[in-house]
This record gives C-alpha cells, sequence and structure tokens, in this order.
C-alpha cells in the first residue's frame, strides 16, 4: 500500500512537469518577439539583441527549456513585465484573498450540500428528495459568473445590503464583502456534493454491515452517522478536492464582478495589458495548489480506510 | 399462545408490489420455533426463506406487504409493533447472525467498537461494556480477546469472523436467534467448527435458533425439527427425525435424494430438480409443486392441497397424504 | 465551469456495452417526454433554438448605434429595452442564441470527435503509447478549466477559435478516456480475433465494433457537456476573451450590462436569462437522457 503512495505521489509530479513544459512551449508559442514585448516598441535592435542573449533566449530550445527548469526549481518565474518584480511574490500576494474566497465558497457548498445529500438518502423518493435533486441539477448547471451578477444586482445594487467593490478591511467587513462572491463559486457544488453523497449513502445502506447494525436495533440516527457516513463521505472528499481547485481558477469571475483583488484578478488584469510572466506564473502556481489539493484528498481517503493504514503501519 | 414456544408464525402472507401486479413471496405460512429448540428451515434460493426472516426481524424491503398473519414473540405480536418498538426488542429478545461473515461486519469501526455500540441498552460504563465483549469473545473461542478487541473485520478469518458475528448476537441472552445460513460460506471444516460452538452456546444460553440452509446434513445434525419451504409455502414440517425416516412431500423426498450427504461428489448447492418455480404473480390453482412433481395426479394441478397431518410429519401438504382425497 | 466528466462516477462497465438498442429505441422518445424534467428540457432548447432561428426576423439590427435610445425600459418595440449603446436587447439576444447554439454544438463535436480518436489510437496502440497518453489526458485534467482558457486566450488572442480549442482541450479527455476502456475491453474480447484472422482492416474493426458500444453514452455525456460549453463561450466573452464585439455574445450582453449596472438592470437580465434558460435546457435533457437510456453512467437514481 506504500506503493500506492509513491505512485500516486509520482503521478502528480509528472503531471506538473508536463504542465510546466506544455506552459513553456506555449510561452514559446505567444506571438511576437519576447524581448520585443518585455523591452517595449522603442527599444533599439541593440538592446533587444543585449536582452536576447543576457535572457538566453538566442539559446536552442531545449537549453531553454532546462534553464527554464532550473529557474523554476529555485523559485523564479520571470519577472513582472511591468513592474518588475519577481513574478512569484506578485501571485503569491494575491493568493490570500483568493484562498479566503476559496473557503468561504467551500462552506457555502458544503454545509448545504451534505445535509441536503443526507436528507434525501435519508428519505429517498420523498418530497426533499426530489426538490434537491432539481435544485442540485439546476445549480449545478448555471455558470458561476451569471449568479455572480445576479447576485450583485439582487443584494448589492437593488437591495443595498452588501457592499459591491473590494475585499474590505478588518474581519467583520472582509467577512461581509465576501459573502456574495463566496455564494456565487460555491453554489453550484452544493449540487455535487449533494448528489455524490446521496449516491454514496444509498450505495453503503445496502452493505450488509447495516444490516447488522439494525438487526442490534441500533437508531437510525446511529447508523447514518457513526456506520455509513464514515465510509460514504469518502467519495465527497475527491469531489471536494477537484472542487477546490475549480473554484480556485473560477474565482476570476467573482473578482472581477465584486472587484475583489485576488488571483484571477491578476490575471485578468495581465492578460489585458499583455503581462505574459504574470499570467503564465499564476496558472503555474494555481495548477501545482490544484494538483497538490487533488494529492492531499485520494491520501486522505486512502489514510481514513483503517486497512490502508494498518498495512503501512507494517 | 402455547408457552411452550418462544416464536410463532401464523397464517403469514406477504407480497411484494412488483410492476406486473403483486407477486405473493409468502402464503399462509405456520412456523413454531419451541423454548431452547433449535428449528431449521430448508429450501431452494427464492423459496421465501429470506423474505420470512427479514419479516421476523422486522427488516423487510419498503415493497414488502403484509397482508395477513401474526408473529408471536411471547404475548407480543411483532407485526402489530411499531418500529421503534421492533428496534427495542432487536438485538435484546430476538437476533440474527447473516450468512456473509465479510460483509456482515462494519469495515471502519473496531469489532471492539461495534460490540460495545450494540450494548446500549445497558446503562454501564464503557469499561464493563468492554470486559462484556471481552468475555463474548472468549466464549467463542477467539484468543487473546483483549488486544483483538481494537482490530478492524478484515484482520480475522472469516470463520472468526462468523464466531465474532455469534459473539454479539448471543451477548444479550435473546430468545430467539435467527441464523440465515450462517455456514453456508465457510469451508467444511470452519462448518462442522462454527455448528459445534453454536450448539454449546445455545444449550448454554437456553434460547431458540431458527437454523435457515439448504444443507441437510446440518439440520440432521443440528436441528430438533425441521420445516421445507417450497415458492412460498410450508409444504412440511414435523421432527427431523421423523421427516428424514419417511419424508412425506414429494419435494421433500427429492431434496433428500439430492442431499450433498447421499451423493459422492460434495458440493455446495442443492442439485436442481429439474422444471421451473411457478410464477408466484399468477399462481396456478393447484399445487404449487405440481409443475415439477413426478407424483402428480388428479386433483393436483385443480385443487389446492390443504395442510394434513400425515406419517411422523405434524404438517403435510399434499393430496397424496390426504385422506379425503380418493387416490 | 466543471464537466460532468469531471466528477468521478463509475466508469461504463467494461464490458462490450448491452446488446440491442434497437430494442430500447421503440417508444424512447415518448419515455423522454414523460418524464418532466426531460420534457422541460426540450422546451427550452426549443425555444433557444427558436429565438436562432427567428432572429433575422427582428426588425432592430443588432450592432447599429443608436445612443440616443439607450438604457431605454422593456416596450412594445424593445421587449428588453436597450443597452448602453442603444441597441435592442432583445434582438441581441437572439442573435446571441446563433453564437452560443453553434459554437456550444460545434465544439462539443470536435471535442468528441478529437477525444474518440485519441481514445482509439490509445486503446488499440502499444502499451507505452497507452500509458504516455492517458498520462496527458490526467495532466490535461490537472490544469483548473478556467486557468487553461486564460492561457489559451493569452496566446492565441480572444477569438472564436480560442474558445473551441480550450473546450476541446477540457472536453476532450472524457471522450478518449471512454472510447478507450471500450477499445481495450473490445480489443480483449475473442470475436476480434477472429476478424483478424480474417484479415479484417485495422479500420474497419474499429468502426464495426467500438462505436457501436460506445456511441450511446458518448451522447448523453455530450448533452450533459453542452451546458459547460455554453458557459465557457459566455464566460469567456464575458472577460473579453471570446467572441469580438460587435458580434452579439449572451456573455458580452452581461459584461456591456456589468459595467453599466448601476444605469440600468435591464441588460444584465437580458445577457444572464438566456444562458439560464440554455443551460438549464441542455442539462435537463441530459439528465433525463441519461435517467432514460443508461442509469450506470451516473448511478444516481
Amino acid at each position: 500500500m506504500a506503493l500506492y503512495f509513491i505512485k500516486r505521489l509520482l503521478l502528480s509530479v509528472l503531471v506538473v512537469v508536463i504542465v510546466i513544459v506544455a506552459l513553456f512551449l506555449l510561452t514559446y508559442a505567444i506571438p511576437g518577439d519576447p524581448a520585443r514585448v518585455a523591452l517595449g516598441p522603442r527599444a533599439n535592435a541593440e538592446l533587444v539583441a543585449e536582452f536576447r542573449q543576457r535572457m538566453g533566449l538566442d539559446q536552442p530550445l531545449l537549453v531553454q527549456l532546462y534553464n527554464f527548469f532550473t529557474s523554476l526549481l529555485r523559485g523564479d518565474l520571470g519577472r513582472d513585465a511591468v513592474s518588475g518584480e519577481p513574478v512569484l511574490n506578485t501571485v503569491l500576494s494575491q493568493l490570500p484573498d483568493t484562498l479566503y474566497l476559496v473557503l468561504g465558497s467551500v462552506i457555502v457548498a458544503l454545509i448545504p450540500g451534505v445535509l441536503l445529500g443526507i436528507l434525501s438518502a435519508r428519505y429517498r423518493g420523498g418530497i426533499i428528495d426530489r426538490i434537491s435533486s432539481v435544485l442540485s441539477v439546476s445549480v449545478m448547471s448555471v455558470p458561476a459568473f451569471v449568479i455572480a451578477i445576479y447576485l450583485l444586482l439582487v443584494f448589492s445594487i437593488q437591495l443595498g445590503w452588501f457592499p459591491a467593490i473590494g475585499a474590505g478591511t478588518g474581519f467583520w467587513d472582509r467577512l461581509h464583502r465576501l459573502v456574495l462572491p463566496s455564494l456565487a463559486l460555491g453554489l453550484a457544488w452544493i449540487g455535487y456534493i449533494a448528489r455524490i453523497l446521496r449516491a454514496s449513502i444509498l450505495e453503503e445502506m445496502n452493505e450488509g454491515h447495516v444490516r447488522t447494525a439494525r438487526a442490534f436495533g441500533l437508531s437510525e440516527n446511529k447508523i447514518m452517522f457513526d456506520y455509513v457516513l464514515r465510509i460514504a463521505i469518502l467519495p465527497m472528499i475527491t469531489v471536494l478536492g477537484i472542487g477546490i481547485g475549480q473554484m480556485l481558477s473560477s474565482a476570476v469571475f467573482a473578482e472581477v464582478v465584486f472587484g475583489r483583488p485576488g488571483i484571477g484578478k491578476l490575471v485578468f488584469d495581465a492578460i489585458i495589458s499583455r503581462n505574459y510572466p504574470i499570467v503564465t506564473g499564476a496558472v503555474l502556481v494555481t495548477t501545482i495548489f490544484f494538483v497538490i489539493v487533488n494529492l492531499a484528498a485520494d491520501l486522505l481517503v486512502a489514510w481514513l480506510n483503517p486497512k490502508v493504514r494498518h498495512d503501512l503501519s507494517r | 399462545m402455547s408457552v411452550q414456544n418462544a416464536l410463532e408464525v401464523r397464517d403469514l402472507n406477504i407480497s411484494y408490489k412488483v410492476p406486473g401486479g403483486k407477486l405473493r413471496a409468502l402464503r399462509d405460512i405456520n412456523l413454531n420455533v419451541p423454548r431452547g429448540e433449535i428449528v431449521g428451515l430448508v429450501g431452494e434460493s427464492g423459496c421465501g426463506k429470506t423474505t420470512l426472516m427479514q419479516t421476523i426481524l422486522g427488516l423487510q424491503s419498503s415493497a414488502a406487504v403484509t397482508e395477513s398473519g401474526q408473529i408471536m414473540l411471547g404475548d407480543t405480536d411483532l407485526l402489530t409493533l411499531r418500529p421503534k418498538q421492533m428496534r427495542n426488542l432487536l438485538g435484546d429478545r430476538i437476533s440474527a447472525v447473516f450468512q456473509d461473515p465479510m460483509k456482515s461486519l462494519n469495515p471502519v469501526l473496531t469489532i471492539g467498537r461495534q460490540m460495545t455500540d450494540i450494548q446500549f441498552r445497558h446503562n454501564i460504563s464503557q469499561r464493563e461494556k468492554r470486559d462484556r465483549a471481552v468475555e463474548m469473545l472468549q466464549k467463542v473461542r477467539i484468543p487473546d480477546p483483549e488486544s483483538r478487541l481494537d482490530q478492524y473485520a478484515f484482520e480475522f478469518s472469516g470463520g472468526m469472523r462468523q464466531r465474532i458475528a455469534i459473539a454479539m448476537a448471543l451477548m444479550a441472552e435473546p430468545d430467539v436467534l435467527v441464523a440465515d445460513e450462517p455456514t453456508t460460506a465457510l469451508d467444511a471444516t470452519l462448518e462442522l467448527t462454527t455448528i459445534d460452538l453454536l450448539r454449546d452456546l445455545q444449550q448454554d444460553i437456553g434460547c431458540a435458533i431458527i437454523f435457515i440452509t439448504h444443507h441437510l446434513g446440518v439440520v440432521a445434525e443440528l436441528c430438533q425439527s425441521v420445516n421445507i419451504m417450497y415458492a412460498g409455502e410450508m409444504v412440511e414440517s414435523g421432527p427431523t427425525r421423523a421427516v428424514f425416516d419417511a419424508p412425506q412431500h414429494p419435494y421433500t423426498e427429492l431434496l433428500f435424494n439430492c442431499d450433498p450427504a447421499q451423493i459422492p461428489e460434495r458440493t455446495r448447492h442443492l442439485p436442481t430438480i429439474g422444471g421451473e418455480l411457478p410464477s408466484l404473480i399468477n399462481l396456478p390453482p393447484g399445487c404449487v409443486f405440481e409443475g415439477r412433481c413426478p407424483k402428480a395426479f388428479g386433483p393436483c394441478a385443480e385443487i389446492h392441497p390443504r395442510r394434513v397431518q400425515s406419517g411422523g410429519s405434524d404438517m403435510v401438504k399434499c393430496h397424496l397424504r390426504d385422506p379425503e382425497v380418493p387416490q | 465551469m466543471t464537466s460532468p466528466a469531471d466528477i468521478p462516477t463509475p466508469e461504463p462497465a467494461p464490458e462490450p456495452a448491452t446488446a440491442a438498442p434497437v430494442a430500447r429505441r421503440k417508444g424512447s422518445f415518448a419515455r423522454l417526454v414523460s418524464d418532466p424534467l426531460g420534457a422541460l428540457g426540450l422546451f427550452l432548447i426549443a425555444l433557444t433554438v427558436a429565438g436562432a432561428l427567428l432572429a433575422g426576423l427582428s426588425p432592430h439590427d443588432p450592432v447599429a448605434l443608436n445612443p440616443i435610445n439607450r438604457f431605454l425600459p422593456p416596450s412594445t418595440d424593445n421587449w428588453l429595452g436597450t443597452d448602453n449603446l442603444g441597441r435592442d436587447l432583445f434582438t441581441r439576444v437572439l442573435y446571441g442564441a446563433r453564437i452560443a447554439l453553434t459554437v456550444s454544438i460545434g465544439a462539443t463535436a470536435i471535442a468528441m470527435i478529437t477525444g474518440v480518436a485519441a481514445g482509439l489510437i490509445a486503446g488499440y496502440g502499444p502499451r507505452w503509447l497507452d500509458n504516455v497518453m492517458l498520462l496527458l489526458f490526467d495532466a490535461m485534467k490537472s490544469i483548473p478549466t478556467v486557468m487553461l482558457a486564460l492561457l489559451l486566450v493569452t496566446v492565441t488572442g480572444p477569438s472564436v477559435y480560442a474558445v473551441l480549442l480550450v473546450v476541446v482541450l477540457v472536453n476532450a479527455p472524457a471522450y478518449a478516456r471512454m472510447a478507450r476502456t471500450q477499445t481495450l475491453a473490445i480489443r480483449r474480447a475473442e470475436f476480434i480475433d477472429a476478424e483478424h484472422a480474417l484479415g479484417a482492416s485495422q479500420a474497419r474493426i474499429m468502426l464495426r465494433h467500438v462505436l457501436p458500444n460506445i456511441i450511446g453514452p458518448i451522447l448523453i455525456v455530450g448533452a450533459m457537456d453542452i451546458p459547460v460549453v455554453v458557459g465557457i463561450e459566455a464566460g469567456l466573452s464575458f472577460l473579453g476573451l471570446g467572441v469580438r464585439p460587435p458580434t452579439p455574445s449572451w456573455g458580452s450582453i452581461l459584461f456591456d450590462g456589468f459595467s453599466y449596472i448601476r444605469d440600468s438592470a435591464w441588460p444584465v437580465i437580458a445577457g444572464g436569462l438566456p444562458i439560464v434558460i440554455t443551460t438549464l435546457g441542455f442539462t435537463f435533457l441530459g439528465e433525463a437522457l441519461r435517467d432514460t437510456f443508461d442509469p450506470k453512467l451516473g448511478g444516481q437514481k
């Protein structure tokens, strides 16, 4: 079983390497001379040539790729084309705001999602189940940015309950301004979580050990929370891992609509100002984050299985 | 209800709602389980054994409809109980051991946790519940029970898991234990030791056991009386010795003819009898066994046989044994 | 913007899919419509399609500027009012339906074809190629959808083709996996060996045996992908990275409305509503299709 952990870890590393190569090739494919882009149209030919040599742009492709990798390993993602700051610093400085947003969205998704999943499995075929199933499908299909705009329209512009722009200062102000963006990103995942949880609860309910527990007169609540959910929660953890990555990247919509700082807003602005190092740097950081979250989710699922723990401890 | 019966099933009729109408799974079932005795319940797959077991335990599927009948545990008719009242009896006065020991224990909770959980009715400390669990594991001959309580189901062999299941079922010293093919999944040696263990514990505790099986050898070894089911009906009941010596129903006779004990090659399943089970949705008017019965004659296809007493058997449903039917 | 294929569901059983789709085809449309969600889905889609087809009948020009009439509320002349440049919103929404439908259906079709082709190659090719392609599919799934889209747009510049490329890269791996699984299962089956012996060409074998077995599940997943693609197109256009103005896309209508949300609520309502209607329509239809034809695929009911 330790083999599983090693394999899973290697796979993640490999995926990151592939993504890095793809990123490198894409930067290469960006139209226009990177030196020209970096130095601006007024730079003279001499300056451009010097820049190319300094950046290693006159080297063969494979050497450039090697240089790209080694600088990445040193944490060097290049320099912001506008401010000249290291890209990593800029990206990391924007990360916390996005992470708060993702955390808020996870809470929005998790609490009602788990509740609906449990209730609709418990009262299968009943009114709650039917409403929940239509609701799940509906929230899953409407894109986050449409929800974001409608939330903005109704609750900020029309009702004035929430401020429309910015991340705020101080705990309560920040929390207040986090509500609508979190709803916009999290709503869809209520559906995903409710569905996967309902399905895995119903599957587990058919297992022999549940029948045994019932044959001993344990209450349905006890069986649900102590015997079934412990197992049924596992597929949900995997889904949540994927969800966190997707929320992180969809954050751009909530950040643009609600005028919040964050990774998404950073990339959006960088694309408009053609600040490519920022775009690739931010994509790389988000992708690595996504890979790590998924890896953590998979390892957590494995670790929650006592059989795996037992095999590892030997 | 006669006082010597721990459990008594009276004229039980159960059907399932199915798209084509009503599937009449159990029809006029009667079953007497005397106090402290082991009663065998035998039949092929699909004969209704499982439905009967589920109904006794109140674990029937939501599609099952109780048409009529009573299941008496002492003075209580289990069928009139509300779910909460039924839960109060389960694991206390009635318990069960199921077929597949690989699946009947929770995979992510320790054995100790499961064994203390089921003592939720007793107002004693966790420590005492744990001691009680250790004591039971000792009784079912699990070595080193104190430390094994903290292990998970997958750390035990199939035979051990089944012994743990038995320990859990007998922990509350119930009046009735329903054992649903508890040895079918085990190999021959384990089957024997498990049966010995079950009998020892039964004599120790004095409970009654409904032993569901399709292995006639086990019935002969373990049970005082035997009940034969076919296609949702009880076709013959009586003392084991008498039924084995002189089976009254042609179906019972056929079962014995293809009993694994009587044929050289030992098999897990009863060799099949030719023909098919009748449709339980559109029941034939006559005897349910008529289509496969080698001795079928005049009235069998038309008239449903009534219950008669014949030979050493207490009850048999066959025109051949009915003195009022002209042979 | 998550493709339903990203969510772990029980993979379709690797054995050759259940036979006799012909027998099930009878009365399938009736069964689909008898599912209330399926009927509602079809109705919403019909609404969108009708809008796209009838767009030309509108007396208004979708792109001509008319600043004097900006921010008009809905009236008998302008059913959804006008936007910040005085253009009739209802007409723009109808033309937007053309973009949304052609892009989403076209892109899904291309993703399907690319994916199935890649899956066939992975399933039929040598072992190392299979492993490499699996790794690539995994890697592609590991880049969050929106980030991938932003990155690609950086390279290609904003255009419809950028949207197509994003959709293919995001959705094709799911089809590829389905095709690969089925190809491997068929490859193991003996009747292929028999045909090999008879000298049937590889292409013929793939067409004859793999495609009929996966076409059902793939079409269902396709139906469920369409709302995701509608979202990707509108989302990129919303960020100004998709369809170029002045071509009306629901996303750009929404963004224009968002920029002037304090002046008038109507542009935002007009831009968002069709997105909601279309995504809900295709999702309901996809769910109903799955429940009717392939309950295995979702594992929900």
